[in-house]
């Protein structure tokens, strides 16, 4: 007997969330899905969730199961209790608000896609045909035109915890299915628009998003995508594309990060207002000896390094 | 009152493709009861047919011929010779709108091969083709997002129909439970098939018939319900659809014997014949006791595509095998069964989308339909693989343009919106005063089982009278059932308890078409007729009610350039 601990809702009857413990037999071979139905069906008719495909392609049933947001259609339910657990927690995906049960309101979500402009843009005709695209290039945008729009990644995200302007992950994982599309003639505009507050350097690269996405579309690794585009493209006035250049830029040099520079190349030397920002974090960081080293040395095998940059042609 | 000029129901590919068509300058409502990434038409893997000729030479009047001879030539020809030119556009513009699509090493869109198909036309995204319309198509929309309004997560209880025309829909807010009127111009219905009355199909669980039903409750016939296709490779047991590009790409179906069997029923074409005949293959198999390991399953085996192709083909494919069964189809074989999955019959609409209502195609002004909820009949008794996702795309369009047209040409009707309010309030109610003394799990469960059992793959004179009655008294017995969730906010129980009913109404009209039509055709076949009988049956059915009785009528099919011929492959 395994205990389905879960977070129950419901506006109409009671103002705060609540937890229910239903003790149910899985059956073998039953997804979290099948068992959630089952239980709808046979016990508790106001248990609510959403589902419609059940084969993990049309992103409905998200929600989270012992703490990570999945969809329950695609996890067998024996699954879910390893080492010896004998109690699956259920509750509806993070970073959005609730309307009842394991529902959430995914409006934000949908408005953060439509945001990032996901349709292509082309400035001229299209030919009488087909475009061509070689497989090379269809290749670049196979992985992201695979999302199915499910929240898993946006439920988890580490940085809309704390900052709800950030686009998250399905949304410039979208995006990057058109900056690097061969059709498309917005290129240039997407990833200057991207690198703005709330974008691509926002991410802080937990990868969460990478372990939630329950197809190959992995967010985080097409942002990454994303940010090479933009700093080939030269869009590099941004704290973020600075950071990453300073960054890049130390470990070439010595062979380790250089925390000091580090802060002012990414503010951007001539950014007054912005370096005036950092000095009275400089300040505090003096006062609890936080300070790293004034004099910046090299690593001992700093050849060494250099010669991976070399390798990478960089 | 909520007021468009074109209200859309369903917002699939058809749905969305007619929002696309009819935006401009026209004020248009799409509404759905999921969100319009969460269609089925997502669910469609293998590809979308066109003689686009991009690996091997094809022509349009080998699609024709293809189709119809796949449809059992009960297809209505002058509509399957506009669609099968109009394809190659079709898809070039879905590449235009950003659709991704595999490549040739020259960089054009790929095709492979695929049942019932001369030649391989189906364009394809590798195993998640549907996804990547249905995805482009949205995309489109989010662009034309001034223009058009979306309903997500609202459901469709009624058509309003005054006389010879139609007015809008009664509709409710599933989030807040409200129910609204929408006065429309033009409505256009692209609500999907009816998959879930089997208890094995590979639909989502949205395919409840709702569309069909609301129509039917309109007085207008359903045309050849009893065609019903079986997909040959629905997951063992569970129905999750493995496509057929797993057999275009070279996969082998073997019997427990390790007998590729298909030599036996379709020589020429083997795994590659139509689903019917395959569906059928599978079944005999299974019922002479040759299944797979002794059950009731027959393995689709791909190991010899080898990795590299698995996963550059079909990844998604090998993907859900692992999850849900956790069989790597590179290592070992996924067992599979016939499994419903779609309706060849539907909502009867000429080749325009134009909803007509009698047998002399009397249309009904303003209203429309497209995709799998209507019967245009480029189908006929069975479809070929591929050729939906072409029906969806094309009628889409269509109806669309022919939406938007009417909906130019006329100013708004009268509704009286109490009236029309009251309807469903009153629905509801009833509803929530039940005696709850059945369970309505139960009712489902009997329902689909009685319907896969009896009204399946292989259907006789005496099951389908017994699925006939056993249907009715299902339907009775739903009048009692009892429901837990009498709130407003959210209440998935209550809109299942409706689909329910929507589906019973629809498995008693498959059922007394499949009654009716004492022959074999395409997906319908009666071991007891197990013949093609043109002389008598060479018509479709259209189904009405009638009082408490169901009313059959004929009406003519249409044939131009290929008549009748034995159907062999």
């Amino acid at each position: 007997m395994t205990t389905f601990r879960i977070k129950r809702f419901n506006p109409e009857k009671q103002a705060d969330p609540y937890w229910e413990d239903i003790e149910y037999d899985i059956p073998p071979g039953a997804t979290l899905l099948d068992c959630l139905n089952d239980i709808k069906w046979t016990r508790d008719g106001t248990l609510s969730y959403r589902m419609s495909c059940r084969s993990a392609i049309c992103g409905s049933c998200g929600m989270k199961a012992n703490g990570h947001a999945l969809l329950a259609c695609q996890r067998q339910a024996e699954h879910l209790l390893k080492d010896g657990r004998d109690t699956i927690t259920i509750e509806p995906m993070g970073n959005m608000p609730v309307i009842k049960d394991l529902v959430v309101d995914m409006g934000e979500f949908w408005e953060k896609v439509n945001q990032v402009k996901p349709y292509l843009k082309e400035k001229e005709k299209p030919p009488e045909k087909e475009r061509r695209q070689s497989p090379e290039q269809f290749k670049l945008i196979d992985d992201a035109s695979t999302c199915i729009m499910c929240g898993c990644c946006y439920s988890d995200c580490n940085t809309l915890e704390v900052d709800k302007n950030f686009l998250g992950p399905a949304a410039l994982a979208k995006a990057q299915r058109f900056v690097q599309d061969s059709r498309d003639e917005g290129t240039g505009e997407r990833v200057r628009e991207l690198s703005e507050a709330g974008g691509i350097w926002d991410c802080t690269h937990c990868a969460e998003c990478v372990e939630r996405c329950p197809k190959p579309a992995q967010p985080m690794y097409r942002i990454k995508e994303i940010m090479s585009v933009a700093l080939e493209e030269g869009v590099t006035n941004n704290n973020g594309a600075r950071h990453a250049l300073s960054f890049v830029k130390s470990i070439k040099h010595s062979g380790r990060l250089n925390e000091n520079t580090l802060p002012v190349e990414s503010m951007g030397y001539f950014n007054i207002k912005g370096l005036m920002e950092l000095v009275p974090v400089g300040l505090r960081m003096l006062l609890k000896g936080k300070i790293p080293p004034i004099i910046h040395k090299n690593i001992d095998d700093v050849e060494d390094v250099r010669r991976i940059f070399r390798e990478l042609g960089e | 009152m909520i007021k468009h000029d074109v209200l859309i129901v369903g917002a699939g590919l058809a749905g969305m493709r007619a929002a696309i068509e009819c935006c401009d300058g026209l004020n248009v409502g799409l509404l759905t009861k999921v969100y319009p990434s969460r269609s089925h038409s997502g669910a469609a893997q293998g590809g979308i047919a066109a003689a686009l000729g991009n690996s091997e030479e094809d022509t349009w009047e080998e699609h024709m011929f293809d189709t119809v001879k796949g449809g059992d030539y009960l297809n209505d020809q002058d509509a399957v010779e506009e669609y099968v030119k109009a394809a190659p556009n079709v898809i070039y513009q879905l590449e235009h709108f950003g659709c991704v699509f595999s490549r040739t090493p020259d960089g054009r869109i790929a095709q492979r091969s695929f049942g019932g198909h001369s030649k391989p036309r189906a364009c394809f995204s590798a195993d998640r083709t549907g996804h990547a319309i249905l995805h482009a198509l949205h995309e489109q929309l989010m662009k034309r997002g001034d223009q058009v309004r979306i309903y997500n997560e609202w459901y469709l209880h009624f058509l309003i129909v005054q006389e010879d025309r139609c007015h809008g829909v009664v509709v409710s807010n599933i989030q807040t439970g409200e129910v609204e009127i929408i006065q429309a111009k033009s409505v256009v219905f692209a609500t999907g098939g009816y998959g879930r009355v089997f208890k094995i199909t590979t639909n989502a669980f949205a395919g409840t018939a709702d569309g069909a039903i609301a129509a039917f409750n309109a007085g207008i016939p359903l045309e050849d319900p009893e065609f019903v296709q079986f997909h040959p490779s629905g997951l063992y047991r569970q129905g999750i659809l493995f496509s057929e590009a797993a057999r275009g790409e070279g996969g082998y179906l073997l019997n427990g014997k390790e007998e590729r069997f298909m030599e036996a029923y379709a020589p020429a074409r083997m795994e590659l014949a139509p689903r019917d005949i395959v569906a059928r293959a599978e079944q005999s198999e299974i019922d002479a006791g040759r299944g797979w390991k002794g059950e009731g399953c027959i393995a689709l085996d791909l190991r010899h595509l080898g990795e590299a192709r698995i996963m550059e083909r079909l990844p998604q494919i090998r993907q859900l095998g692992i999850d849900f069964i956790g069989v790597d189809c590179i290592k070992e074989p996924l067992p599979i069964q016939p499994s419903a999955h779609y309706s060849m019959g539907g909502i009867p609409a000429d080749m325009h989308g134009q909803v007509v209502m009698d047998s002399r195609n009397t249309p009904l002004q303003g209203f429309f339909a497209a995709g799998e909820c209507a019967c245009i009949s480029v189908h006929g008794a069975n479809r070929l693989g591929t050729n939906s996702l072409l029906d969806a795309t094309v009628f889409g369009e269509r109806a669309g343009r022919s939406a938007a047209e009417y909906a130019r040409s006329v100013g708004f009707g009268q509704i009286n919106e109490g009236h029309e309010k009251a309807r469903v309030l009153k629905q509801i109610e009833e509803i929530f005063q039940r005696p709850g003394t059945e369970n309505y799990n139960d009712i489902r469960n009997e329902m689909k089982d009685t319907m896969m059992e009896k009204c399946g793959v292989f259907r006789d004179d005496e099951k389908l009278t017994d699925c006939l009655q056993q249907v009715r008294t299902l339907q009775a017995r739903y009048k009692k059932g009892r429901i837990t969730d009498k709130g407003k906010i959210f209440n998935s129980e209550l809109y299942e308890i409706i689909e329910l009913g929507n589906m019973l109404k629809m498995a008693e009209i498959i059922t007394a078409g499949a009654l009716n039509r004492k022959e074999s055709r395409g997906g319908h076949y009666r071991t007891d007729f197990p013949k093609r009988d043109d002389e008598s049956f060479l018509h479709h059915t259209l189904i009405a009610q009638d009082g408490e009785e169901l009313k059959l009528d004929k009406k003519p099919v249409i044939i131009t350039k290929y008549p009748p011929k034995e159907r062999t492959y």
